[in-house]
């Protein structure tokens, strides 16, 4: 056969896997951001005592699509005087970068688009850092004071969170000493214990950091207060807008699965070393079993017949994907999958708790005004960080140099880093106190 | 094989980006076909197995250098200055780059041929997992070898941060600095 | 900062100088809601204005009844009988009780608290059942009449009103616990809106704005009316006059609303609940001015009586409209995102500012 087609064969050979990844990337992670943004509203119904949508399909699963269907076919407005190239190509940038950070995330021990790239967590950074020129095109070809205004808000505020964020990993980069992701995942599995216990500052850190990154209340004064500016969004109607807001939600789950790779294990188990634990491996079938039964359970007590249907399918459905988690045990060909299998439930579960803490977090708390937030993010969050640095670098050497037990090391370390914390915290509310019974104001922000 | 297409096609964004950018009317237009040709440089670092050069590319200058133009673009009333520009002489200067760069480009592919193994299409390119690890040995010679010029790049980077600080808070504060 | 506002409480329009961000000066444009009804009263017998009053403060219509059936009342020289002014008493509490969960919600909903919002809801839902059991409507509940009350409590209304105020306490300490400690909320709202005591008396504010700068001024322990000089409860008072402080007031004096709830249904006198008035209202000629501890303020009423069934003039003190005035020296140095957060805590009411 002639030499192209062979070419493309070979390709296809070498690369399958990371293609079908790839593939599964761009076309399901914008469907899961859709069903976050649902689990977001029902969370927030269920904490605010009420229930969220129920209308569209049982329980109001299927209010996603109804979402994205109106959206779809909405009138597609572009305001007059605006630049139609860059009004058309910043959802766009907003979304690919979101999508393309995803490629070197390691879902599981096998998932990965981008395998074994030796500056894993790098790429995912920088890539998810172009979301911003998305932000900041888009407020410019919206053509409005109040928009521009917005996005270099928010730019400003990303940008600020950014470096915290940047030096929290660098904490953790230093525990695992390689960009690899699925060498960090295997230094944690190495220490037997996750880098959440060995750095917990760091982990604090990038919560925090995280949280304005992806303009997430407590820090969404960008985009949710309406006092007079409605954020760099406000131009975008229709599926231009749903561009933006699925890309803010992929970024969370690309944020969430940083997070899990570098604090909480990655696709690890459970205490990973311990070998009398290794029955944990187990638990994925039988968490999804243990849904399937008590979905059955409330079956019987519903209202209405439907919903009984509705609760008898998904626990139905539960067994049978339980049961997909089971038969790789006993069928020894499949054996092989059983990691990359356990790996991927562990790690989307990890990435849901993380999301979760984002969520309650955006129920609960006020918000930040904006010379606040930057307050926080420079007076408090960089200091600490670098602070952080400082630390979990002193206990590496005193591991390396002085012999002394890793996690006795970090332990010394972190209680002087808390204490650092308390004093920076002490330190600036005395400041913004004096500063603000001073003059009758509180004092501007720079930026 | 792949590799050779992989080439070409990011040299050619990298060529269409840029001569885009320079023929383009609006200054936004111009800074984001400049960043296309910056992302495919980039690429072009990642193909070759540059690893930390393509990412270091694309946190750098596409996410704080072009970043920062576009805030000035936007920021900075540019069709008044446009009109102050009074060079007279632009078409013959183009012609004369034009060409010269032509006559380059036209050079490298005739006498590329005569090259033994080279030519238009690469056929064997070291695997990438054969390479040495990028950023370890990056960090090796940074920390090693080239110590001292890498401590006094931090403080001019430190220098320039506060003197940026100095200078953009010098016009609006009086005493309460 | 236009008439539509998620966040100016209704149809307020407020033109703000800005220096940057920095608000320099404001000047408010209201009358987007004005409805005549102080015209209106002049060609309505007695009777017959008493619903259009609920419609001026309607997230406390309870009040403003109250206010006008008083105020009639002082004019005609009748007095309430004591059962009526007990139950009265109960139901401007509780209604005292349900406008301050609406401010609640709504304030922290407009610094960005989201979740606030509901759980008060879910108590002002009770009041409102009890409202609703008691004369019918929820919100604007006409439920006092010219003389005492149309209607006898209904068969429960103690137990359900004991075990909404039992209940109450939890609930209290869950805003609390969700707001009063949390540096985030100290934040935006400590040292921000200041008013202080001697701005306050000059401007006329009133209410909680008075109380949280540090003056102990209600008029239910000032000038007693309906059945308080019978109970025992605290006037809750700030010192700083920020909208801390006053957020502080508005939850202590939910509390001591729910305590008064709590002692005046233990004894509820028997007896009539109308006074000594005839079918016709026909007040002689006379002017009378009587005010009423709202839960916005001082609400009051200025009628005069030309000897017939139609009062001659009717002229509403309304306590939104006089703290409305005090937004200007409030907002003045404060950035942008301040402004939402000083309208909410005047809580105003745009019904009651344009009338």
């Amino acid at each position: 056969m002639n030499p192209t087609a062979h070419a493309i064969l070979v390709f296809l050979q070498t690369w399958w896997v990371e293609l079908v990844c790839g593939v599964v990337i761009v076309a399901v992670v914008p469907l899961i951001a859709g069903y976050v943004v649902l689990v977001e509203r029902k969370l927030m119904a269920d904490m605010q005592a009420r229930l969220g949508p129920m209308r569209v399909g049982p329980h109001g699963l299927l209010q996603p699509i109804a979402d994205a269907v109106k959206l779809l076919i909405k009138e597609d407005i572009i305001p007059d005087q605006s630049d139609k190239l860059i009004f058309w190509l910043a959802p766009v940038i907003s979304m690919v970068a979101a999508l393309t950070s995803m490629g070197a995330i390691a879902f599981g021990p096998t998932f990965q688009v981008a395998r074994d790239i030796n500056i894993g967590i790098l790429f995912v950074l920088g890539v998810s850092s172009l979301g911003f020129l998305g932000i900041i095109l888009g407020g410019w070809a919206s053509n409005s004071h109040y928009s521009i205004i917005g996005a270099l808000r928010s730019t400003a505020q990303l940008v600020s969170y950014e470096t915290a964020a940047g030096l929290a990993i660098v904490s953790a980069l230093l525990l695992s000493g390689t960009l690899r992701i699925s060498a960090i995942v295997e230094a944690q599995q190495q220490a037997g214990v996750w880098f959440i216990f060995l750095a917990p500052v760091a982990a604090f850190i990038y919560l925090v950091a995280s949280i304005a990154e992806t303009n997430r209340a407590p820090f969404d004064l960008p985009e949710a207060e309406s006092e007079l500016v409605a954020g760099y969004m406000t131009e975008y109607s229709g599926f231009r807008w749903a561009l933006y807001f699925l890309g803010e939600y992929a970024n969370m789950i690309v944020v969430g699965s940083v997070a899990t790779t570098l604090f909480l294990g990655g696709w690890l188990r459970p205490f990973p070393n311990v070998h009398w634990l290794a029955w944990l491996d187990w638990l994925p079938a039988l968490i999804i079993a243990l849904i399937g039964v008590y979905s059955i359970h409330r079956a019987g007590k519903q209202p209405v017949k439907v919903q009984t249907g509705f609760m008898w399918a998904v626990g139905l459905a539960c067994f049978a994907v339980a049961v997909i988690f089971a038969v790789p045990w006993f069928v020894a060909p499949l054996k092989v999958i059983i990691p990359g299998l356990n790996g991927a439930f562990w790690f989307l579960l990890k990435v849901s708790a993380y999301i979760y803490v984002f969520m309650w977090l955006r129920f609960t708390l006020p918000r930040y005004r904006f010379d606040q937030l930057m307050h926080l993010g420079w007076y408090i969050l960089i200091p600490l960080a670098i602070v952080n640095v400082f630390s979990v670098g002193i206990a590496m050497l005193l591991e390396t140099e002085f012999g002394v037990t890793r996690w006795l090391a970090l332990l010394l370390t972190t209680i002087v880093t808390l204490a650092a914390a308390i004093l920076l915290v002490r330190w600036h509310d005395k400041r913004t106190e004096s500063a603000s019974s001073a003059s009758l104001a509180p004092e501007s922000y720079a930026g | 094989m792949l590799d050779s297409v992989l080439f070409y096609f990011f040299g050619g964004v990298a060529v269409v980006g840029a001569a885009l950018m320079v023929t383009s009317r609006n200054a936004i237009h111009s800074a984001v076909f400049l960043i296309t040709t910056l992302l495919a440089t980039a690429g072009i670092f990642l193909q070759l197995g540059a690893e930390f050069l393509f990412i270091a590319q694309v946190i750098l200058y596409v996410g704080g250098i072009m970043v920062l133009f576009i805030f000035v673009i936007m920021l900075v009333r540019l069709d008044v200055a446009l009109h102050h520009i009074r060079f007279r002489m632009k078409s013959l200067v183009v012609m004369t780059v034009f060409g010269v760069l032509a006559a380059e480009a036209g050079a490298i592919i005739y006498y590329a041929r005569a090259l033994p193994g080279q030519g238009l299409f690469i056929q064997n390119m070291a695997p990438a997992d054969k390479l040495a690890p990028n950023s370890e040995k990056l960090a090796e010679s940074l920390f090693n070898s080239y110590l001292l010029p890498f401590e006094i790049a931090s403080v001019l980077l430190l220098v320039a941060m506060v003197g940026a600080v100095v200078m953009a808070k010098s016009k609006n504060r009086t005493e309460e600095s | 900062m236009g008439p539509q506002h998620p966040s100016t409480h209704g149809v307020l329009r407020v033109k703000l100088k800005l220096d940057g961000e920095r608000v320099r000066g404001t000047e408010c444009v209201i009358g987007y809601l004005h409805r005549g009804v102080e015209k209106i009263a002049e060609n309505r017998s007695y009777q017959q204005f008493a619903p259009y009053v609920d419609r001026m403060d309607y997230v406390a219509a309870v009040s403003n009844g109250l206010g006008y059936c008083e105020a009639v009342e002082k004019l005609l020289n009748v007095e309430a009988p004591p059962r009526a002014r007990v139950i009265r008493t109960i139901l401007a509490e509780l209604q005292r009780i349900a406008s301050h969960l609406v401010w609640l919600g709504t304030n922290a909903l407009d610094i960005g608290a989201l979740t606030p919002l509901f759980y008060c809801m879910r108590e002002r839902e009770e009041i409102l059942k009890i409202f609703e059991k008691y004369c019918g409507a929820r919100l604007t509940t006409h439920a006092f009449r010219i003389g005492g009350l149309q209607y006898e409590s209904y068969d429960g209304f103690e137990q359900d009103v004991e075990r909404f105020c039992l209940d109450f306490e939890h609930r209290i300490q869950d805003y609390v616990d969700l707001l009063t400690g949390n540096s985030i909320w100290i934040g935006r709202t400590r040292n921000v809106g200041m008013l202080k005591a001697a701005d306050c008396i000059a401007l006329g504010a009133s209410g909680p704005i008075l109380r949280a700068a540090g003056v102990k001024w209600d008029l239910r322990k000032a000038q007693p009316y309906a059945a308080y000089e019978q109970y025992k409860f605290e006037i809750p008072v700030g010192s700083n006059g920020d909208t801390y402080d006053r957020y502080m007031v508005r939850i202590e004096e939910m509390r001591q609303s729910r305590l008064i709830c709590l002692q005046a249904i233990e004894k509820i006198p028997e007896g009539p609940i109308m006074g000594k008035v005839g079918k016709v209202i026909k007040p002689s000629a006379g002017e009378i001015y009587h005010s009423i501890e709202a839960p916005k303020g001082i609400l009051g009423y200025y009628i005069v009586s030309d000897g017939g069934t139609q009062p001659y003039r009717v002229r509403v003190r309304p306590p939104s409209f006089v703290n409305l005035q005090a937004l200007d020296k409030m907002v003045r140095g404060h950035l942008v995102a301040d402004v939402v957060a000083i309208i909410g805590t005047l809580d105003i009411v745009l019904g009651e500012v344009d009338r």
